[in-house]
């Protein structure tokens, strides 16, 4: 089956595309997909993003059907600008 | 309710003024403008970029939420995408009700949370080079669903 997978902020440069059609597995849920892009990103990318299918946050055991839009989200940074201290820069 | 992701500049009299009404004896203003540093380093402009579809849905989630919880009686949220200066608007939040506390409470907590869970993110542009910038990482209950 197929899902159209959009990508955002740092995530969309990383790959120079706002978005891909990719095959997957039938039955293959977020967290099986979360794995296909391990090795793709920087680590610290990796385990912070999220994940959202079709525009509602998913965890890893939501089933993909074919279709399905699923966004890979960077850790979001709306509003004005932060005081806090870099909290990925924080975290190891 | 307003729920609005804008390219234009935020009006916020306006927007403030549309939402008071009679029961109301507080409006509580949150305007977040752009700074002209993070963390020390001078910032030029910053380009925002939502994942808008959901970014509007998550937005009108979080004033519903708001209402409930609060028991405030009205709320605007308006973000701003695209280009923006130093001292312009990126979000403004509005919330009305018959008392002060729950208008103060409502306000801090939306903001808080949109920019812990709406999907918009922000390019920094600096003298010296340009980087997105950090968001706080994900509540849990998101990443684990």
């Amino acid at each position: 089956m197929r899902v159209r997978v959009l990508y955002f902020g740092v995530l969309k440069e990383l790959f120079s595309c706002p978005s891909e059609d990719m095959e997957v597995e039938t039955g293959c849920n977020v967290g099986e997909l979360r794995k296909v892009f391990h090795g793709r990103m920087p680590e610290r990318a990796w385990k912070s993003m999220a994940m959202a299918v079709n525009q509602e946050y998913a965890g890893d055991e939501v089933q993909l059907h074919d279709g399905d839009e699923v966004a890979l989200l960077p850790p979001v940074s709306g509003g004005a600008p932060n005081d806090a201290p870099s909290a990925l820069g924080g975290r190891r | 309710m307003q729920i609005a992701i804008v390219r234009e500049v935020i009006d916020a009299g306006s927007i403030t003024a549309a939402l008071k009404a009679g029961a109301d004896g507080a409006v509580c203003v949150f305007d977040g403008i752009v700074r002209d540093n993070t963390r020390g380093r001078r910032t030029l402009y910053l380009d925002y970029e939502a994942y808008e579809e959901m970014a509007l849905n998550q937005m009108r989630s979080l004033a519903e939420e708001a209402i409930a919880k609060f028991g405030v009686r009205d709320i605007a949220v308006v973000h701003r995408l695209g280009r923006l200066y130093v001292g312009e608007s990126s979000v403004l939040i509005v919330v009305a009700s018959a008392h002060r506390g729950a208008a103060f409470d409502a306000c801090r907590w939306l903001i808080d949370t949109l920019k812990k869970t709406v999907p918009i993110w922000k390019k920094e542009q600096f003298e010296d080079g340009a980087v997105w910038a950090d968001g706080e990482p994900f509540p849990e209950e998101i990443v684990r669903g």
